[in-house]
């Protein structure tokens, strides 16, 4: 049979009367006290005024990037929009008499990038499908508002969240590679 | 001033009590409301927390160093913790037994505070004794209007209609007649030997005599343990036992009816550290010191005499409050095998023993 019977000693006089009980929980309750008033020792976190530092690699919200020369990545392509499980992303691509984008050698950006907070899931899937490295999942955890419409981020506030990724520079290699291609023999960078 | 001499005896009794009742019940009620704080804060630093630390009324901007430390220590807290009770919504559940639902914090509350009538709290303030009522039977009106708290309990088990409040007052009930006669018993004892029931006589005695908790330790360990039953604290809190029962006899009660239930209890604390202060520890008396160990004379010495009294009780509630976080509850079963196979009988010997003593040497 797979039953094990524990042999337990019976317990002496002493330790039925619950005296070493008491004066055990008063040794530990006592340092703990002591530790927590006189040694500052708390656990605790200030939370608002402190906050957890998130490891690396953590998916926080996703936000826009900037370029190394501060130009917006994003070339309006879609394809977060299209992977996005909760359809948190909304694009509004610039058309055909749209803006043209900020950096030389990307065709667009987008008119409007929204991305509904309430809905996203975190999953990066966004950033994982981005050919141009232009989203993030960074580091923050705790969106809020005051209503639903305040956690819709627009274009302008993902971009001012996300800061700077310079990151493989695909565009600016192409741009050397295509003044290379002009001489003959070919010069690669 | 002078208008007080010319009033009848009758309307200056009147006059004084209802002055001594208005302050012991402000008293009372903040010391409630501080106990509550005390509790978060002890429990708090016990638990490597840091306890309330941000109520913050308007006011502590204009001051400098000592606000922030205030806020710090949760001072505001209380003030904030009763405004939320008074705000709170009301709600009575549909199926509960009404008239019982709404009876039961009354009467949890109301013994706890009648309790308090009876303890000589200071020696006396110019011409006045510092005791709303000294009675001649104080210990056994004390033990009267306390055995009607468990109604209270039972009643809010009762009226709530609803299982888990029903057992929380079906252990209280057991939980009572387990205590309160091991409870009433260890004190007999006191009585044998200052050979009064007036709570003011055994603190006249313990001045003369020394303090009854080294002539009666037994009797002492037996009415503080009794007592943490008696005022459902842990490890005795099995009506309530938020782990296993959600809330025990108050589960379905909100607002201000939750409230006066945590009001009673620790009332019930505070009513309790006073009797145990009294009886044992010499009530308001500090020995060695004549000036503090006989009835005041001028009206600083009766203040003394009072804080004396408070700080004693303060010890009692910080006990309280500290073996909460001492020792795991105590089953159904080992809780009633305590009271009544381990206290009864240790108090009867006790009992005997001191009426031998008492016989063979006073007499």
């Amino acid at each position: 049979m797979s039953t094990k019977v524990v042999d337990r000693a019976p317990l002496t006089f002493y330790e039925r009367t619950y005296l070493p009980a008491i004066l055990g929980g008063l040794k530990v309750t006592a340092k703990h006290f002591a530790d927590t008033v006189f040694k500052g020792k708390a656990v605790t976190m200030q939370y608002p005024e402190e906050r957890w530092v998130v490891p690396e690699g953590y998916r926080g919200a996703p936000y826009l990037v900037k370029d190394q020369d501060g130009a917006t990545k994003c070339v309006s392509c879609q394809l977060c929009e299209f992977v996005c499980p909760p359809k948190a992303i909304r694009i509004t691509p610039p058309g055909s008499e749209g803006r043209p984008a900020d950096r030389a050698n990307a065709e667009k950006m987008p008119r409007e990038f929204e991305i509904n907070m309430l809905r996203c899931i975190f999953c990066g899937m966004c950033q994982e499908v981005c050919p141009e490295e232009a989203i993030f999942l960074q580091k923050d955890y705790s969106i809020t508002g005051e209503n639903r419409e305040s956690m819709i981020f627009n274009k302008e506030k993902l971009l001012s969240l996300g800061g700077t990724h310079a990151g493989i520079q695909k565009w600016k290699h192409k741009l050397e590679e295509a003044r290379a291609q002009e001489s003959f023999p070919v010069e690669t960078p | 001033m002078e208008a007080i001499n010319y009033l009848s005896p009758t309307a200056q009794m009147i006059l004084f009590s209802a002055l001594k009742i208005g302050v012991v019940f402000g008293v009372v009620m903040t010391a409630v409301a501080y106990a509550v704080l005390v509790e978060r804060k002890v429990s708090a630093w016990i638990q490597d927390r840091v306890g309330p630390n941000r109520t913050a009324p308007f006011f502590v901007d204009y001051l400098p160093v000592i606000g922030p430390f205030l806020v710090k220590l949760g001072i505001f807290q209380p003030a904030a913790d009763g405004l939320k009770f008074l705000l709170k919504e009301d709600f009575t559940p549909s199926y509960v037994r009404k008239v019982y639902f709404w009876l039961a914090p009354a009467i949890t509350v109301i013994p706890a505070l009648l309790t308090i009538a009876v303890i000589p709290f200071g020696s006396n303030l110019g011409g006045q004794k510092m005791v709303i009522a000294d009675l001649n039977v104080g210990i056994l009106y004390t033990f009267g209007i306390v055995s009607l708290g468990v109604y209270g309990i039972v009643l809010a088990g009762y009226g709530s209609n609803s299982k888990y409040p029903f057992l929380g007052s079906i252990r209280s009930s057991a939980q009572m007649i387990s205590y309160e006669i091991a409870m009433g018993m260890s004190v007999v004892p006191i009585f044998l030997l200052t050979e009064s029931l007036n709570l003011s006589e055994i603190i006249r005695y313990q001045a003369e005599h020394g303090w009854m908790i080294l002539k009666q330790p037994l009797a002492f360990v037996i009415f503080l343990i009794a007592a943490f039953a008696e005022t459902n604290r842990l490890p005795f809190d099995l009506p309530e036992s938020e782990s296993e029962l959600v809330g025990g006899y108050h589960t379905e009660y909100s607002s201000m009816k939750f409230a006066l239930f945590f009001l009673g209890e620790y009332a019930n604390m505070i009513a309790s550290a006073a009797m145990m202060v009294t009886l044992f520890l010499g009530g308001w008396t500090l020995p060695f010191i004549d000036a503090l160990n006989l009835p005041a004379g001028s009206l600083l010495l009766g203040l003394v005499h009072i804080g004396v009294f408070l700080a004693k009780m303060a010890f009692f509630m910080v006990v309280f409050i500290w073996v909460r976080w001492m020792l795991p509850r105590f089953r159904y079963d080992q809780l009633m095998d305590l009271g009544w196979r381990r206290f009864i009988p240790l108090a009867l010997a006790n009992i005997v023993v001191t009426a031998v003593v008492v016989a063979l040497f006073n007499h």
